[in-house]
């Protein structure tokens, strides 16, 4: 059975000039143990699906959905606090700016606590314990002190390690990562990818990855999902995305990395201008949008 | 689209232009009216600059007419009201609502004069000391600190008992008062805003030092300005009817609305109308105002963070 | 022989972080005696992490802050900001581009206007002539005339990019400073302008120091290299000097940091995965 399952899911924002189709008709699913990379540029609506999972998104937001079971509930006809429950609990999901996803009122341990209270009902001295032992876990050292470290006491990376230490504190089935290096520097990213990636292993948990970065993506994915402006335009496992890309976006995004430049200048994206055919899916979307 | 004449483009763009403008404004408004309690402020206070402005016509008697056998007659749909004075009269027998419409220039006129020397002169103040910081900073903003630290009416008081009591002077004095506030509201915009990359894009095309304040940097901190400069509005409104009240504003027989609350005090237990209708005149005006001034703020301070 | 448009000696610059109520002043030492040449029409990349000083030479070279200590020399005249004033002519030299393309552009500022304005504050042109150049350089970066009248918040971030880099050539500088200028666009769009500063360079001659630290666009667009490492220049060299054989320990921990999205290594990856 899938840990994540979601069939035709749309999201849509209401703004001053109407209605925004954030999301249109996206399938997708994850196994346990998996780690499923969806790659987009800005405005492909890659987060926005994964915010619709998790309950996260603002009231101007409608979603819509066929179907967006986790673990076999199905998240659509669960109570706001029966969902509450689920995420952050079996759901987790860390951010792009780890500084600013923390609370700089308080200190790391009592952060990483509250989530240990509130989920797990631990007492004091057993979430002190868990806390030490995630944060050696994320690779922060002399762990006892850092517990009473401030945020901004911290480096970008670190505070993204006490953000991955949260986010598995309660053992989670399933983590969303939504651009976790982005913010970060190239060897930072490098350390907190490959603690991810061990991570996700040692803990068979289900990982999203959300990225723009086609090189993240070669050094964790397993399975990749393509997404241009809400649609989803091509998923594949990793390696034959790289070695044979099937939609012709696909292939416009490679061949835009500068390191698989040809000669003197870079072929873009528009110079492969395609037009997506609609999925019956999108069809579907469309009529319940009017 | 390459043969097309300049004049075309031209009028292309001027058209554009217009488009922008009109969809700036369309936006704008979006998010103005979903507050409907700033819509209605909006509709009060454009009722009230009619009322000011066609004040000779909708007054039924002049604001000075005192109607010898009417003292303090009751309003219209009381015992013993008079339908000539819908509002009833004052002590002196003169018609409280053509008093009221009179006043109503007075405290439009009092907003708009405190409003625009308070603005002008913080304006100049704060970006001075926003933009050259040191001791030009440390010097206004000490000051400004020891303005605020007088009770604003008390403050206003002592300036009017040194200037000497009426309009003008009043006015002066609320200005002076207020003024702190938009030194201190501009100086953190400009703080904010003087460090942003197309600042310093200006810089190294070569933009002088002036051209950086009022040119590239003052335009961007006027939305908060905007919203302070209203609710500063139904403050000045409010202090002025303060100081008239005091006695220390508008001297009697003038029409306004806090120097007639003044004159009214002694009659408070026997005609309830001298004092009460003065007194919703200010309320529902310094209402308006507030409402305007919260739809503005929830109109555009988003709109910073969004650009 | 080719002509040295940029020269530094020796660049230094210390900032005196000013003693607190409770601390002593501290003195940090972002950029520590840094060396450079780069010659008419080549592009000189430094490169490094947050924190190595990067941005702070770009804004001494550039000329809005000055060094504390070195000498820059700009098309072999020597300047120095900290004495004596800065002359339009140079000023005109050099210009920048920035990463963030939101923050770079005025918010109420015409595109018209931001790219009238280098011309309003240094030249005598008419408006009329300020106009026909603006119109000309936003067909040279690949927007057109309907586009003059916009505000920047109607552009996409590659278009606002393409603006910035427009403003920055309107008073034909012989060098361009462009600190990070890709890294806020996505990969398409960072192709495009890419390909636009490359065009732009073979129109011009155009002389660039690119700062960046993502090494792919690095090898892409640099003649020479120069990696930076805690205010230092730890490695500079040409480009596929700098590439094949780093000497330094950084540069290679670096190069190792890098993802690699080529077949070869994804399949090297997902064995080691399976072999675990």
């Amino acid at each position: 059975m899938s840990l994540l399952e979601i069939k035709n899911l749309t999201v849509s924002f209401d703004t001053a000039a109407g209605p925004f189709m954030a999301v249109q008709g996206i399938d997708l699913s994850i196994e346990p143990r998996e780690v499923l990379a969806i790659v987009g540029e800005s405005g492909s609506g890659k987060s926005v699906s994964m915010l619709a999972v998790m309950g996260l998104l603002p009231n101007t937001a409608t979603v819509k959905a066929d179907r967006m079971a986790f673990d076999g509930v199905d998240l659509l006809k669960l109570s706001p606090s029966e969902r509450r429950k689920i995420v952050g609990k079996d759901i987790s999901m860390i951010f792009q700016e780890p500084i600013a996803s923390l609370n700089p009122c308080f200190t790391v341990g009592f952060q990483i606590e509250e989530v240990l209270r509130f989920h797990m009902g631990m007492d004091r001295a057993q979430r002190r314990a868990r806390a030490i032992e995630l944060l050696k876990l994320v690779g922060i050292p002399e762990p006892e002190e850092r517990l009473s470290s401030f945020p901004h006491q911290m480096s970008g990376g670190q505070c993204q390690r006490v953000m991955i230490a949260i986010a598995i504190a309660c053992n989670p089935k399933l983590l969303i990562a939504d651009e976790p290096t982005t913010a970060l520097d190239v060897t930072i990213q490098k350390q907190i990818l490959d603690l991810l990636v061990s991570l996700q292993a040692k803990y068979g948990m289900g990982l999203i990855m959300i990225t723009h970065n086609m090189g993240v993506v070669a050094e964790t994915a397993d399975r990749v999902i393509v997404q241009y402006k809400g649609r989803k335009m091509e998923e594949a496992d990793v390696l034959s995305l790289f070695e044979s890309p099937k939609s012709n976006y696909t292939r416009a995004l490679l061949s835009a990395l500068p390191e698989n430049a040809v000669g003197d200048r870079l072929p873009t994206v528009s110079d492969m201008l395609f037009e997506p055919a609609p999925s019956a899916g999108d069809k579907a979307a469309a009529g319940a949008a009017s | 689209m390459t043969n097309e004449g300049p004049a075309t483009v031209e009028a292309a763009t001027v058209v554009k232009q217009q488009d922008a403008r009109l969809q700036m404004f369309a936006e704008f408004w979006h998010y103005f009216s979903i507050n409907k309690g700033a819509v209605i402020g909006l509709v009060v206070f454009a009722l009230l600059i009619l009322v000011a402005i066609f004040a000779p016509l909708l007054a039924p008697h002049s604001a000075d007419d005192q109607f010898r056998d009417f003292f303090l007659t009751p309003p219209a749909w009381q015992e013993g009201g008079n339908a000539q004075f819908l509002l009833g009269t004052d002590a002196v027998g003169r018609d409280i609502l053509s008093r009221l419409i009179y006043g109503s220039r007075f405290s439009l006129a009092i907003g708009f004069v405190v409003v625009t020397t308070a603005l002008v002169s913080g304006v100049i103040l704060g970006l001075l000391a926003g933009y050259c910081r040191g001791w030009v900073d440390t010097l206004i903003m000490r000051i400004m600190d020891i303005i605020l630290a007088f009770p604003s009416l008390l403050l206003a008081l002592v300036l009017v008992a040194v200037l000497g009591p009426g309009l003008v002077n009043a006015m002066i004095a609320i200005a002076f008062v207020l003024q702190p506030h938009f030194a201190r509201l501009t100086r953190a915009a400009v703080m904010a805003e003087k460090n942003r990359e197309y600042v310093i894009s200006a810089k190294v095309a070569g933009a002088s030092h002036l051209r950086l304040m009022l040119v590239t940097i003052l335009p961007n901190c006027i939305a908060p300005l905007i919203v302070q400069a209203t609710l500063s509005f139904s403050n000045a409104i409010l202090e002025a009817a303060a100081l008239g009240f005091l006695g220390m504003g508008a001297q009697p027989p003038t029409p306004e609305w806090g120097t007639m609350l003044a004159e009214a005090r002694e009659f408070i237990l026997r005609a309830w109308w001298v004092v009460t209708f003065p007194g919703l005149a200010i309320l529902i005006t310094v209402f308006a105002i507030n409402l305007i001034g919260d739809g503005l703020r929830d109109a555009l301070d988003p709109k910073l963070k969004r650009s | 022989m080719s002509m040295t448009v940029l020269e530094g000696k020796n660049i230094v610059r210390d900032y005196h972080i000013g003693g607190g109520l409770f601390s002593g002043p501290r003195t940090v030492h972002a950029v520590k005696g840094v060396s450079f040449t780069v010659d008419k029409g080549k592009t000189l990349a430094i490169v490094g992490e947050s924190g190595c000083g990067k941005s702070t030479l770009a804004r001494i070279i550039t000329l809005i802050d000055p060094a504390t200590a070195g000498e820059l020399f700009i098309d072999g005249n020597k300047v120095d900001i900290a004495r004596g004033g800065l002359t339009r002519e140079m000023r005109r030299k050099v210009q920048i581009v920035f990463q963030n393309p939101y923050g770079s552009l005025n918010p109420r500022q015409k595109i018209g206007d931001v790219l009238g304005e280098p011309l309003l504050i240094n030249t005598d042109k008419s408006a009329a002539e300020r106009r026909d150049l603006a119109m000309k350089m936003l067909k040279k970066v690949g927007l057109g005339h309907e586009h003059y009248n916009r505000y920047p918040h109607m552009f996409s971030g590659g278009q606002r990019q393409r603006i910035a880099i427009a403003r920055a050539l309107m008073l034909n500088p012989s060098l361009l400073v462009l600190d990070e200028p890709v890294s806020a666009l996505d990969l398409s769009v960072q192709a495009q302008v890419l390909n636009l500063l490359a065009d732009l360079q073979d129109e011009f001659q155009l002389t660039y120091v690119f700062i960046s630290h993502d090494l792919s666009v690095v090898r892409y667009i640099a003649d020479d290299v120069m990696v930076m490492y805690f205010g230092e220049a730890v490695e500079y060299g040409p480009r596929d000097e700098v590439f094949s054989d780093p000497k330094h320990s950084y540069t290679k921990t670096l190069f190792a940091a890098t993802p690699r999205a080529d077949v070869a290594s994804i399949k090297a990856r997902l064995a080691r995965k399976k072999a675990a």
